[in-house]
């Protein structure tokens, strides 16, 4: 050992040197003892040192010795796994394109490495891209005129492309999260229509189970329509979400504060504050279409233009959401919700809304990656719209109200893993209006949709879905959907 | 605990009277109110059972422990339910395994909880992943290869000495957030680590013989066990991760497994038999079935139990299957 030596050779130089200055001198008796006990010392020293060394060399060999084994191990693997793939080759030839063991590109980490890849916690900000394109047709030649109005729905028959979301969420600060959603769509002359759909920041630490919500984002009313469209069940927006909210979902900006109770079960109030006016309030200050002539129309009324005059134009939209387990496996959530605001048919006019919400599920103990499971999910939904009188409009329009109800009823079967079907029944109706010839979004409908999903991994699905639809103004329809979603980036958590 | 005293405070303060009316409402229906627990004892909640199993070892009788997943339940896929979201309001602290395996269900449960004590950073946020040497952590991210977790395979508590650390991590936690108990918590610690020595000794000598055994599982589970017992888990029934057995990847495993005599396939209570069995019948393989965690299968809830109950099984089927 090559430490071993220079131990040596330095030690034989150190006691060389001690003994050879006093030799020059006369030695006393008394000198000749203090020699000897500096040399016991420097003896002991060096026996003390040198057990150090060894200790340290031990320590590395042991260590190298360790890593020798571990490459010869690794060496090992790889020689058996070189076996193993020319085994397979010979033998057990599975198809071309079948995936192999996954090759787990393992490595240990340790804190002087750097940080080799993106993950959880090594950004300031989670961000994903997700995209559901559609195929399919119907018996309507234009789909988007009177049988798919929601803005995420396909609209024609062939390829429709109407949600691209780019996502972005984390942590602002000890105090807030921020989240943003752009949502991008394809129109029929293929031009790419732009929105931002979300951008709000919440509080993370209120007292009092408080959390404060503000910017623009989708206003807590009933199940759906919080929700995004790589959320849904289904590839289009329940009719009644449709004639209440408009082809958008209700969502504005604004701010709204939530309080969880302290009570032995889940429940949680919510009380929303937002502008009302526009598309995506659509029921309430929403100026409408230009009818061709200039003038912007609302539920066949020539909308006014004007500003906001108090507390009263905002839009308030209070929910009340209760959660049960009925069982380990069975969950229920019920809810109540209300939108309150003005709408710009005339000077005093208003609208309310207000829906019912249910939804169950039931998943077994042992459910693998989630499933089987069993949901059922039922929104209903009253809207009353006290429409201003129009003389200016042909034929003049009173002043009248305008009562629009309906439901939708959806049940989920996860029969095995990645495997989705389902049943959504739904119905929309409202009173007689004078108006109601121009309006697509009235009149009563019946559709009924059968749908099949299969989800290769938790990144992309397929689905397959089929409506038969039924209209006083159109009689009936039917069309066939199919949908491809993918997704990159990172994976939001699924809400109940 | 003093934050908790001051929300409750601003609680009483600002909803005096829709408390009282709710109480009413309650005696009127007869529903019991259980809204203002005193806490004598720490609130503490478990994402999943091996973690709150731990917990009960260092906590004792001076700790509440609630378990999110269910012992025979994927913990990748738990349901973020409302009434968990109930409890994290309530809770002093919440353990999680904190490598990404609750990454689909966590995150919206504690922002819906409100509670300021569990925010990532305070104490009342134990992150058991911490000090854990991860293994498999990918080198680069690619979802064509399944669905990786990027900080590396999250079910460490399947080594034992792993379980040292983590209950290490915990006791930790637990003695800063009520220091008052910290000499009976670090009692316990020594109580278990104690244990635990012991048993790894016994479990050691158990599995020796069996010494680079490969054994095929589910889904990529028991790294961190086979590694500490010198066995091999490198194949498994799904052909990547997240996704399902195929007949074509199967028919690969099949001769993968006769060719390097496997003998052993491990079933967790949540994965389907079905291809186990076909694989088995094909292999003459035996199907054992264990508990991803304590509590999955008849026997103790205990974390040693567990590993007690695993050692012995799969030392039971070696000595079969010989």
């Amino acid at each position: 050992m090559k430490a071993n030596q220079f131990l040596g050779w330095s030690s034989a130089l150190c006691l060389s040197a001690a003994l050879a200055l006093p030799a020059q001198e006369t030695i006393s008796t008394n000198q000749l003892q203090q020699l000897q006990q500096q040399l016991r010392q420097l003896q002991q020293a060096f026996e003390q040192m040198q057990s150090q060394y060894r200790q340290q060399i031990d320590g590395m060999q042991k260590q190298i010795d360790a890593l020798q084994q571990a490459q010869s191990a690794a060496a090992e693997k790889k020689k058996l796994e070189d076996e193993i793939a020319a085994k397979l080759g010979t033998e057990a030839k599975p198809a071309a394109s079948t995936p192999t063991t996954p090759v787990v590109e393992a490595r240990k980490w340790s804190p002087s490495q750097p940080i080799p890849v993106m993950r959880t916690g090594s950004a300031y900000m989670n961000v994903s891209f997700d995209a559901l394109l559609n195929f399919g047709g119907s018996t309507a030649s234009d789909p988007s005129k009177e049988l798919q109005l929601g803005d995420h729905d396909p609209i024609q028959r062939g390829f429709s492309l109407r949600n691209a979301e780019l996502v972005f969420d984390g942590a602002v600060d000890p105090y807030f999260k921020g989240a943003a959603n752009l949502a991008l769509k394809l129109d029929q002359n293929n031009e790419t229509e732009l929105e931002l759909e979300e951008a709000f920041l919440q509080t993370t630490a209120l007292p009092a189970n408080l959390q404060l919500k503000a910017g623009q984002f989708f206003a807590n009313f009933g199940r759906q329509n919080p929700q995004h469209p790589h959320q849904w069940a289904l590839v289009d927006q329940p009719l009644v979400l449709n004639r209440a909210f408009g082809p958008d979902g209700l969502r504005n900006v604004g701010a709204q504060l939530s309080w969880l109770a302290p009570l032995p079960f889940f429940t949680e109030a919510s009380l929303g504050f937002l502008n009302s006016g526009g598309g995506t309030a659509w029921s309430f200050r929403h100026r409408g279409e230009d009818d061709g002539t200039g003038v912007e129309r609302f539920v066949g009324r020539a909308t006014l233009a004007r500003g906001l005059r108090g507390p009263g134009d905002f839009l308030y939209v209070p929910r009340l959401a209760s959660s049960f387990d009925l069982t380990e496996q069975q969950t229920l959530v019920v809810g109540l919700s209300g939108a309150f605001g003005p709408n710009d048919t005339g000077p005093r006019a208003r609208t309310e809304i207000y829906g019912a919400d249910v939804y169950w599920k039931w998943k077994p103990a042992n459910a693998q990656q989630g499933f089987p499971f069993v949901s059922w999910q039922t929104e209903a939904l009253w809207r009353r719209l006290d429409a201003g009188a129009d003389p200016t409009a042909v034929p003049a329009l009173p002043a009248e109200r305008i009562v629009d109800y309906g439901f939708y009823s959806q049940v989920l079967w996860g029969f095995k893993p990645r495997w989705v079907a389902g049943l959504r029944g739904e119905w929309a109706t409202g009173n007689e209006a004078a108006y109601d010839a121009s309006d697509v979004f009235r009149g009563e409908r019946t559709r009924v949709s059968p749908v099949l999903t299969w989800y290769p991994s938790e990144f992309s699905k397929i689905r397959l879905q089929y409506n038969y639809d039924h209209g006083r103004r159109f009689g009936d329809e039917h069309s066939v959907w199919l949908q491809v979603e993918f997704l990159l980036g990172a994976h939001g958590a699924h809400k109940f | 605990m003093k934050t908790q005293a001051r929300s409750y405070f601003y609680v009483s303060r600002f909803t005096h009277h829709a408390l009282n009316a709710m109480k009413t409402l309650h005696l009127l229906i007869g529903l019991p109110f259980l809204a203002l627990p005193a806490h004598a004892k720490l609130n503490l909640i478990a994402t999943t059972p091996d973690l709150g199993a731990i917990a009960r070892e260092i906590g004792g009788d001076r700790v509440e422990i609630t378990t999110l997943a269910k012992p025979t339940e994927d913990p990748h896929f738990v349901d973020a339910k409302p009434s968990f979201i109930v409890k994290l309001n309530r809770a002093d602290a919440l353990i999680e395994g904190g490598a990404e395996l609750e990454q689909g269900w966590l995150a919206p449960l504690l922002e819906g909880a409100r509670n300021p004590r569990l925010a990532a950073g305070q104490s009342g946020h134990i992150d058991c992943a911490k000090g854990i040497a991860m293994l498999e952590v990918p080198t680069t991210l690619d979802r064509s290869k399944g669905d990786l977790h990027a900080a590396g395979n999250p079910h460490f508590t399947t080594d034992p000495m792993n379980g040292k650390i983590v209950a290490t991590t915990i006791c930790e936690a637990l003695s800063q957030l009520e220091p008052k108990s910290a000499d009976a918590f670090r009692a316990n610690l020594k109580k278990f680590t104690g244990r635990l020595d012991a048993k790894m000794a016994e479990w050691q000598r158990r599995l020796e013989p069996f010494r680079g055994r490969q054994v095929v599982t589910y889904h990529n589970y028991w790294p961190y066990f086979a590694e500490r017992f010198g066995l091999k888990t490198e194949l498994f029934l799904e052909p990547k991760p997240g996704i399902p057995p195929t007949p074509a990847h199967l028919a690969g495993l099949v001769g993968r497994m006769k060719a390097q005599h496997v003998r052993v396939i491990l079933v967790q209570p949540y994965v389907s038999r079905k291809s186990a069995e076909t694989v088995a019948g094909l292999t003459g393989a035996v199907v054992l079935d264990v508990a991803a965690f304590p509590g999955g299968i008849k026997g103790g809830e205990g974390y040693i139990e567990w590993m007690d109950s695993l050692v012995n099984a799969l030392a039971g089927a070696f000595e079969k299957s010989k």
